[in-house]
């Protein structure tokens, strides 16, 4: 027998809680060196000073008040699909269907937008459009979340198929409602009598979205950490069983936080619709259900730290657009950067959760060290 | 009357990209992976090709078909290998979310596509927006030159470029491997199971790897095809659309066989362009609501499976999970 014992150069075990300064520190450094490394590919590909790029990420977000109004914007309707998405993955059920549930609740509000003007007056069409979208929404959360409860399909690819179906649906009432006929898109909904938009506070074309999803965030916060719901979709995501033994009606919460977080992805599409861009694509989401299920997780599903991580991503998309069309690149080397800043914060998570112990020269077995 | 010996041909091409990418991924699934990365590997597998052939096609005279196609095929390997290894890495050895991680790499990967598509583009001057490369088409698209002469016949079945057959080829072999052989025995129970795998002695990570990037470069090759073969050697950027996803849908349409997964790539792309040719008239709105077949049909795919609970219908059992070995 070979009595022989190879210790590994190295081993990974899991490491106790950190305190939460000491796990920030080491996704600011992960980020830090996507930052260096982006700066890097760029000027690799442009041949630009790099403190000339970081300028104009910066600037791409900050460069003027408009820019920063739109920085907000964007930064809301992000926050408001991946606090949709969250309840879900507190669940362990991985909603990817933000994007079709957002996009079926703007048709929602759109359908109402064109459809009821002359037959009710502005308000009344408003309060449809709001209870539309959120149960469009929730519908198309439903769906999956039903069958999940039942028979246990797999939520991952249902969601994920229901978007498609969604987009597909858009698309043809795109056509059906177009105008200018013959254009297939729909153009700005009623411009002329401006029924169904939703009221500007002052002169700022986003404060309303903007104070909507921060009320969102609020809410969201205490419901997950301070309301039996809350609890409940805890247990639940930890472990089934012991949610069973309990007493807590798993189909029951499953449903139910599906319903949430399809209706809040619907508030998303009717603030995209009802207060933004007043009309339908279907693109109007812009990935955000994809984009969501980062910001959520690289915030732990917190939705404090949501804004941050939201606000990060915004920040980097905008800048990396900021360098396209200064550098004369083309836009989608912002995606580029923003998949290599992904994966170094995703990378960053392993040291949060794990440590390496290194071989210690000279260690033999039975010495034991502690 | 319906063109059906117009239809099934186009049908097959369609299909061929889906079958080559859900190959890869149901791989990858084996292994207890769901790479979502998969759209974005398919983008990057097919711009490496163009980028590789792009560049042998401006330094040289005339075209040798063997370079021409060894040269891209040699690239595209390569760049989806790549964006395998990545994903491992991280999913793997750091075991990180493989959704985030996946859509991560989607978007990464999309965007590598349409920046150098983009930048070749500007590269090449010409007005049109695409890169056009026939003479490295021509050579992947050649067929049996007794194709045209058996009629109909030859028109379904010889008529494709050689990328297709060994699509088919690659289905069969992977439903052998995983179903018939050992390591095909090891990968599911890899995927089943990783704790009782480990236990048995089974390398996990090592199957995990090998699994995926394999995946990987199938699935690249699912996007060479489409450049090389379908487009007729143009990229234009986007063009590639959708079709990832739709690969992902196929894998959980063949309930994770790559042998079902030959004719059902097919009915998919059928279902891809039978707007085209179903006639709808003036109604151009109809035709959005057929492009929803493929998926719609999915969805049913996968509630009845579901449903029905049969065992060897199933996903694996440890899919979307990292393995951590002393988590137990």
């Amino acid at each position: 027998m070979n009595s022989k014992t190879r210790t590994p150069l190295f081993h990974v075990s899991k490491r106790g809680l950190m305190p939460w300064y000491k796990t920030w520190a080491i996704r600011g450094l992960g980020l830090l060196l996507a930052v260096i490394a982006c700066g890097l590919i760029t000027t690799l590909v442009t041949g630009q000073n790099p403190l000339q790029v970081y300028a104009a990420i910066f600037n791409g977000s900050f460069g003027s008040p408009r820019k920063i109004w739109v920085l907000l914007q964007n930064i809301a309707m992000l926050l408001c699909v991946s606090l949709a998405v969250t309840p879900a993955f507190r669940m362990r059920c991985w909603n990817l269907g933000g994007e079709g549930q957002a996009l079926i609740g703007g048709l929602a509000a759109a359908a109402c937008m064109i459809l009821l003007p002359g037959r009710l007056p502005n308000w009344a069409v408003i309060a449809c459009m709001c209870v539309a979208s959120l149960a469009a929404g929730a519908l198309w959360a439903a769906i999956p979340a039903i069958f999940k409860a039942k028979w246990n399909t797999n939520e991952t690819l249902f969601t994920l198929m229901m978007n498609y179906v969604a987009t597909q649906l858009v698309a043809f009432y795109c056509v059906v409602w177009e105008s200018p006929k013959g254009s297939g898109t729909i153009g700005v909904i009623n411009s002329k009598t401006e029924i169904g938009w939703f009221p500007q506070i002052g002169s700022y074309k986003y404060l309303l979205n903007i104070l909507i999803v921060a009320a969102v965030c609020i809410l969201m916060y205490v419901y997950l950490n301070y309301s039996k719901h809350g609890y409940e979709i805890a247990v639940v995501g930890e472990s089934e069983r012991t949610a069973r033994y309990v007493g807590i009606k798993v189909e029951r919460v499953i449903v139910r936080t599906m319903l949430l977080s399809g209706a809040l992805c619907g508030l998303a599409g009717l603030l995209l619709v009802g207060s933004t861009n007043h009309t339908l694509t279907t693109t109007i989401v812009d990935g955000r259900g994809f984009t969501a299920v980062m910001v959520s997780w690289l915030a732990k599903f917190n939705p404090i730290w949501m804004i941050l991580t939201s606000f990060l991503l915004v920040f980097l998309g905008r800048g990396a657009g900021e360098i396209a069309t200064k550098f004369g690149l083309n836009r989608s080397f912002g995606d580029i950067l923003t998949g290599v800043i992904l994966f170094f914060i995703i990378g960053s998570e392993f040291f949060i959760n794990y440590q390496i112990h290194f071989r210690k020269s000279g260690e033999r077995e039975g010495k034991g060290s502690v | 009357m319906f063109d059906f010996i117009s239809f099934i041909p186009r049908a097959v091409v369609q299909g061929i990209p889906l079958l080559l990418g859900s190959t890869g991924e149901t791989l990858t699934e084996k292994s207890g992976n769901l790479n979502l990365g998969i759209p974005g590997i398919m983008y990057v597998g097919g711009i490496s090709g163009v980028i590789g052939s792009f560049f042998y096609e401006q330094s040289v005279e005339t075209v040798q078909p063997f370079a021409a196609i060894a040269i891209p095929l040699a690239c595209c390997i390569l760049g989806s290998l790549l964006m395998g290894l990545l994903y491992c890495f991280l999913t793997v050895t750091l075991r990180a979310n493989q959704n985030v991680t996946g859509l991560a790499l989607t978007t990464f990967g999309v965007g590598f596509g349409n920046f150098f598509g983009g930048s070749l583009i500007k590269l090449s001057g010409s007005s049109l927006p695409s890169v056009i490369l026939s003479a490295t088409s021509n050579c992947f698209r050649r067929s049996l030159p007794a194709a045209e002469k058996l009629g109909a016949f030859g028109k379904l079945f010889l008529s494709y470029g050689f990328l297709a057959y060994v699509a088919v080829i690659i289905a069969l072999v992977s439903a052998w491997v995983i179903n018939r052989t050992r390591v095909g025995l090891h990968l599911r129970a890899v995927g089943e199971n990783p704790n009782t795998a480990d236990a048995a002695g089974i390398n996990v990570s090592r199957y995990k790897y090998v699994a995926t990037c394999t995946g990987a470069v199938i699935a690249g090759l699912g996007g060479l095809y489409y450049v090389m073969d379908y487009a007729s050697g143009v990229w234009t950027n986007d063009a590639f659309g959708d079709r990832g996803w739709l690969a992902i849908a196929l894998v959980i349409f063949t309930v994770w066989r790559p042998n079902v997964g030959v004719l059902a790539s097919f009915l998919f792309g059928g279902l891809y362009i039978v707007h085209m040719y179903i006639p709808s008239g003036m109604n151009l709105a109809v035709k959005e609501l057929y492009k929803m077949a493929p998926y719609v049909v999915t969805t049913i795919v996968l509630v009845l499976t579901s449903m029905r609970n049969k065992r060897e219908n199933q996903p694996p059992a440890s899919l979307g999970l990292p393995y951590f070995r002393e988590e137990r």
